[in-house]
């Protein structure tokens, strides 16, 4: 079947990889927008979330989608990282990279931190079982306590660095990978995913680190 | 000038390799990096040395034979330049340079600075060519191209076949390559009929050689001596993706692809 | 035995033989082409498109190369551009002129009917390029562009950039990769070709060295091709590729092919000087840039000014002056001994005096910095990167240096050498371009001989005869095999001094001097005693590290350099016998007062194809009459 041999090549699993990125990012940049209500106030995001949960369909078909989209994009990431690794048996004793981003180099490193930070971020603030004082209503108060606790706050500071550098080469290297590159358009695709990256991570960053300063309490 | 080689010496394929020093002298700046190499080389022969060996021929950056990993630069550090081209003025004296192989597991090394580079010959034969027997051509201008077409068509045709981007890509992926010759035909009218079985012939056969996957470096582009765009990768990607979901069953890869 | 030469040329009109011809040849049950074998050794556009042609038609072929890759053969290293007669251009051209032209340009000293032949093949040749996807320079209307070169007065080349020979290459190299793919070609890279078999006096098989592990092998068929490309390294430097050689070639001749006209070699006039001692070899610059460049050097001699600070008025555009109607497009022979001339008469320009130069000011200014750029703009940078200079600012540096072989093996109508089932194709033949090749008329020759003519007449030899098998236990076969290994164990055993590249250098000297763009009855003597002193030092003291069971780059020279040597003495020694000028062979002796060359039709409109009589007998000379139904011998004149 078609679909197989795409799916066994390294161009179709890199399709999927972008694909489901692209997933990702669509859901990143909406919680990132929807997280900021943080900074009106406890009803604000209270009512923000519990409007999310009020339809468990929809809920639980976003999930689905999501579990999906985070297992193809690891699948694919790990299956061809291995592919990568044993591309070359005898390393280089010199190896100077000329052009390559340390975004671009970071990928699998910053994915794996991602995938850390997610298995942690959902037990911390979704299920709550690595939270002490956590509430299922009060999303409000389990970011604030949440992020009081220094190391957990600069683990997310970190883990959203990485999520920029890993968007910033992402993003950009997404538009490659669909076959999206046009000398009109590549001006405008580097400052799309640079955009992004910065917008997502600074959006993120901002909530730890009120907290972490005493804006937010 | 005088420099300090560290250079990859290795009997055979089977044989384990290790970084020799040597030292050139009085090397002169206008003599090109091979030539270098041919002193050094006339130095050892008449200690009774082996010399080195590199792959070359014609020494003006087109066959695509030679082609050196110099101090970690897939072809040393001059930009769109073949080893061959590569003159000594480009480096200072008392330099030391470490010389090595193009390293991937597509490309075992046979000897010192040689590797075989056949799975590129069998990439090609997976696809990478217009099926028109000798004699069965129409005349040359029946089919009128635009000039734009043929020389972006051109652009992607240069390619000599050296290897520097799998060389220089951190994933020793051989994408540039593969998608240097998919764009130079899938830009012609010529390429057309053949579109779709080409590409995923060749990327068939580009995967089973053992080549990594293209994570969008673009070392591989920075190496090339014939500066092969990106756009020539993002190109075959599309292409791929739209001939495999259009592709009604296996039977659409050439017979090339095994 | 003494060889016969049959040139096998059809009768009837000039126009119409090949056509005749074709039809009376005999063709192959395409049901049993599969059982027959053809060796075809060399993969430049000669070999590639042999190759791949045979294969399409259902030949069980085996193609070799020493490089690790067909598509690297010497071929891929001409820019300039491929000849036809297409009257795209509308200016006059037709397969007559085009063959007027060519014979003319070779000083009458080429077979009539051959040369028609190509050029009657060169419009085929282009339809196939352009079906394969070779991409030709185009005009915005879509068609193709030509681009005039040396020795025509029509535009009649087509081009790919500075990079024909690299865009043809790659179309015929790919055309052979479907047969590899299609099981019809199997392809030998990294393997050399050390002799020929020959049994019951047909080619049979050949010997090969494979390059990685050392391995002396055989190959056996009913034919035998060689497009083994042309010996100007025979010259140490030259423009040609480091691996050219003329070990299949030599080989073939010491097996009973004829030799013919060896000394026939073409000294190209642009050249980038050379820069020192190192110099591994010599880069031609396209000679389409003569096209746009004007070529001058001072008036005064030692004039030691900068190019800029010369006004016009003191510098002589040699060219122009001596040649008005041809100009900077005088045909190339004649370009490189007048820049010789100058450098001569003290001035020239550049280290050391040997260089004239290409300007292109005039042209930028009359067309735009952007148009040079767009017509010659990797030709500039190549030329930057090897000199350091800026050519758009400072007007080229160049030189002549040898560049192209007109002699090569003998070889009659059907392109079959004076061994029955031995082909020569391409370069290797001593071809259709007499004394002296128009340029982009190789790559013309290549491809017609491998695409057009080869695949029809070899057919015609295979089904006119019924072949025993051979192998490598014939006895024939097995004497070769002896012989090879023997002389590879003779070369490693010498454990001399001197590294091999110390020989071929002090070889190339002696010919470059002796043999090169001017020849006398003196100099060649000179040569002549010398060689064989070279010969006798390299056997004495040539050293080769390591053993024949490895890949041994040293050895692999030191082969083709032991033929070279012997070689060398067949070339003086033909240049010294043809007491004429022609061409490319200048012999001093024989000069009008102003310079020009004098040719000798009366004694001399013969192709001399010379038998090997042994190691201690002088060879033998036989001459082909060149014979003139339907031009008119004329003094050639370009001025
Ligand atoms: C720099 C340069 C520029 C040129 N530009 C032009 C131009 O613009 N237009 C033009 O018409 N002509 C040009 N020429 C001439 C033209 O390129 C050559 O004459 C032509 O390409 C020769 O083709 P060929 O197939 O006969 O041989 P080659 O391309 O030389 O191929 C020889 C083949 O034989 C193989 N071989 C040789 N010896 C052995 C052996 N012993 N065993 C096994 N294999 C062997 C080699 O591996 C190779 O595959 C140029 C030449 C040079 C040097
Ligand atoms: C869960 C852990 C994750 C891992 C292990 C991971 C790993 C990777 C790897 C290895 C790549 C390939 C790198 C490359 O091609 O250059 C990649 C690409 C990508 N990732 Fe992730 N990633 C993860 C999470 C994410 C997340 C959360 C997002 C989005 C918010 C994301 C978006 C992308 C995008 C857009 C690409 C580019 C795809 C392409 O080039 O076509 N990834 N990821
Ligand atoms: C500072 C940064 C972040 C904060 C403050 C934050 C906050 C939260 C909160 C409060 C929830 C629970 C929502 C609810 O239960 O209603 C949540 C859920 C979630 N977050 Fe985050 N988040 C951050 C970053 C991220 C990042 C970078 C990712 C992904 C890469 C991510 C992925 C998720 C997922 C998958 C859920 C679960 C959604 C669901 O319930 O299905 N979060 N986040
Ligand atoms: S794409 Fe560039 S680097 Fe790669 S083989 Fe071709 S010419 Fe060499
Ligand atoms: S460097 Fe390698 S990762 Fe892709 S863009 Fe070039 S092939
Ligand atoms: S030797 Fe031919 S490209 Fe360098």
């Amino acid at each position: 079947m078609s679909l197989v041999r795409f799916l066994r090549s390294t161009v179709g699993r890199k399709v999927v990889m972008g694909v489901t990125g692209l997933i990702l990012v669509g859901f990143v940049v909406g919680h990132v927008s929807g997280n900021l209500l943080v900074f009106n106030g406890p009803e604000a995001l209270n009512a923000y979330s519990a409007f999310l949960k009020k339809s468990l369909p929809v809920l639980y078909g976003v999930r689905v989608v999501l579990l999906a989209a985070v297992g193809l994009h690891i699948w694919a990431a790990y299956s061809l990282t291995r592919l990568d690794l044993a591309s070359r048996p005898v390393s280089y004793s010199r190896f100077n990279p000329q052009v390559s981003t340390l975004a671009a180099r970071t990928m699998r490193w910053g994915g794996v931190l991602l995938l850390v930070f997610i298995v942690y971020h959902l037990l911390h603030l979704t299920v709550g079982s690595v939270h002490p004082g956590f509430s299922h209503t009060d999303v409000y108060g389990n970011v604030i306590a949440g992020f009081r606790v220094t190391w957990v706050a600069v683990f997310y500071i970190v883990a959203m660095l990485a999520l920029g550098a890993h968007l910033y080469h992402g993003v950009w290297s997404f538009f490659q990978t669909m076959g999206w590159n046009h000398p009109r358009f590549n001006a405008a695709r580097r400052r799309v995913a640079t955009a992004l990256a910065v917008l997502v991570a600074l959006g993120f960053i901002a909530i730890p680190a009120a907290v972490l300063g005493g804006v937010l309490r | 000038m005088n420099l300090t080689l560290l250079v990859w010496r290795q009997r055979d394929a089977r044989s384990p390799g290790r970084l020799v020093q040597y030292e050139a002298r009085d090397v002169s700046p206008d003599a090109s990096f091979l030539e270098m190499l041919d002193v050094v080389n006339e130095e050892l022969t008449a200690r009774g040395e082996a010399p080195i060996a590199f792959d070359h021929d014609c020494r003006e950056g087109i066959c695509g034979s030679c082609g050196l990993m110099i101090n970690g630069v897939a072809h040393g550090p001059m930009k769109a330049t073949a080893t061959c081209q590569l003159h000594m003025r480009s480096f200072k004296d008392g330099d030391t340079l470490c010389i090595e192989p193009w390293r991937a597991r597509a490309f075992p090394v046979l000897r010192d600075l040689v590797v075989d580079r056949s799975a590129f010959d069998r990439i090609i034969q997976a696809g990478g060519f217009v099926g028109v027997a000798t004699g069965s051509a129409p005349d040359a201008n029946a089919i009128p191209i635009p000039k734009d077409a043929v020389e972006r068509a051109m652009d992607a045709a240069q390619c000599i076949g050296c290897g520097a981007c799998v060389a220089a890509c951190p994933n020793a992926s051989a994408m540039l390559f593969t998608a240097a010759k998919v764009t130079h035909l899938g830009l012609l009218p010529q390429g057309q009929p053949e579109r779709e079985r080409r590409v995923l012939g060749m990327i068939e056969r580009m995967d089973l050689e053992g080549f990594g996957g293209c994570t969008n470096f673009g070392e591989c582009t920075e190496a090339c001596p014939k500066e092969i765009s990106l756009e020539t990768i993002a190109r075959m990607n599309r292409d791929y993706r739209r001939a495999s979901l259009a592709a009604r069953d296996d039977t659409a890869a050439p017979a090339g692809a095994i | 035995m003494s060889i016969e030469l049959k040139a096998s040329v059809p009768a009837g009109s000039l126009e119409g033989k090949w056509d005749r011809h074709k039809f009376n040849l005999k063709l192959v049950n395409p049901a049993n082409k599969r059982k027959h074998t053809v060796l075809i050794v060399g993969s430049g556009l000669a070999g590639a498109s042999a190759a791949a042609s045979l294969g399409e038609l259902g030949y069980n072929v085996r193609c070799f190369c020493f490089q690790d890759s067909p598509r690297r053969a010497h071929s891929i290293a001409a820019q300039g551009g491929i000849n036809a007669a297409k009257n795209y251009q509308n200016d006059g051209d037709s397969v007559w002129r085009l063959f007027y032209d060519t014979i003319k340009g070779g000083d009458f000293r080429a077979r009539e009917a051959n040369v028609y032949r190509l050029a009657q093949v060169s419009v085929n040749i282009i339809d196939q390029c352009v079906a394969q996807g070779v991409p030709f320079a185009r005009e915005y209307g879509g068609l193709l562009d030509n681009r005039s070169f040396g020795g025509a007065q029509v535009s009649r080349t087509f081009y790919a950039r500075g990079q024909t020979g690299q865009q043809l290459l790659l179309g015929a190299y790919s055309a052979l990769e479907r047969q590899v793919a299609a099981g019809t070609v199997q392809m030998f890279p990294r393997t050399e070709m050390l002799d020929l078999i020959v049994i019951d006096g047909q080619a049979r098989g050949i010997v090969t060295r494979d390059l990685v592990s050392g391995k002396i092998e055989t190959h056996f068929g009913e034919a035998v091709v060689l497009g083994t490309g042309g010996y100007a390294n025979v010259f140490y430097l030259s423009t040609n590729a480091k691996g050219c050689n003329v070990t299949a070639s030599y080989r073939a001749y010491k097996r009973g092919a004829a030799f013919g006209n060896p000394c026939f070699t073409q000294i190209h006039p642009t050249c980038i000087p050379v820069s020192g001692e190192h110099q591994s070899k010599l880069t031609l610059m396209s000679e389409s840039l003569r096209n746009d460049g004007r070529v001058w050097v001072p008036k005064q001699r030692g004039d030691a000014r900068a190019p800029g600070q010369i006004p016009d008025s003191e510098r002589d555009y040699y060219l122009e002056r001596k040649y008005p109607s041809f100009g900077n497009l005088s045909p190339r022979d004649i370009a490189s001994r007048a820049a010789k001339e100058a450098c001569d008469d003290g001035r020239g320009v550049g280290p050391g005096g040997r260089g004239v130069y290409l300007d292109f000011a005039d042209a930028i200014r009359r067309l735009g910095e952007d148009k040079i750029r767009e017509r010659y703009g990797n030709l500039f940078e190549m030329y930057q990167r090897i000199t350091d200079e800026d050519p758009y600012r400072v007007p080229m540096r160049i030189y002549p240096a040898v560049h192209y072989t007109m002699g090569g093996l003998w070889v009659d109508y059907n392109l079959m050498s004076t061994i029955p089932g031995l082909f020569v194709v391409g370069e290797a033949n001593f071809s259709d371009h007499g004394a002296n090749r128009l340029g982009a008329s190789a790559l013309m020759q290549g491809l017609a001989d491998g695409y057009f003519i080869l695949p029809y007449t070899i057919g015609d030899y295979i089904a006119s005869r019924r072949l025993a098998p051979a192998d490598a236990s014939h006895p024939d076969a097995r004497a070769v095999v002896a012989e090879v290994s023997g002389r590879s164990a003779r070369l490693l055993a010498v454990r001399g001094k001197r590294p091999v590249d110390s020989f071929h250098r002090e070889l190339g000297k002696v010919l470059w001097e002796d043999c090169g763009m001017a020849r006398s009855a003196d100099g060649l003597g000179r040569a002549l005693n010398r060689i064989p002193e070279i010969r006798g030092e390299f056997w004495r003291d040539v050293t080769i590290p390591g053993t024949g069971d490895e890949l041994n780059q040293a050895m692999e020279k030191a082969g083709r350099v032991a033929d070279f040597l012997e070689f060398a003495e067949l070339m003086c020694l033909d240049a010294l016998h043809r007491e004429e000028s022609c061409g490319g062979h200048f012999r001093t002796e024989h000069q009008t007062a102003d310079g020009e060359a004098r040719r000798d039709d009366e004694h001399f409109a013969y192709v001399a194809a010379w038998e090997y009589a042994g190691e201690d007998a002088p060879p033998i000379l036989h001459k082909e009459p060149l014979v003139y139904e339907n031009v008119q011998l004329a003094q050639r004149s370009y001025k």
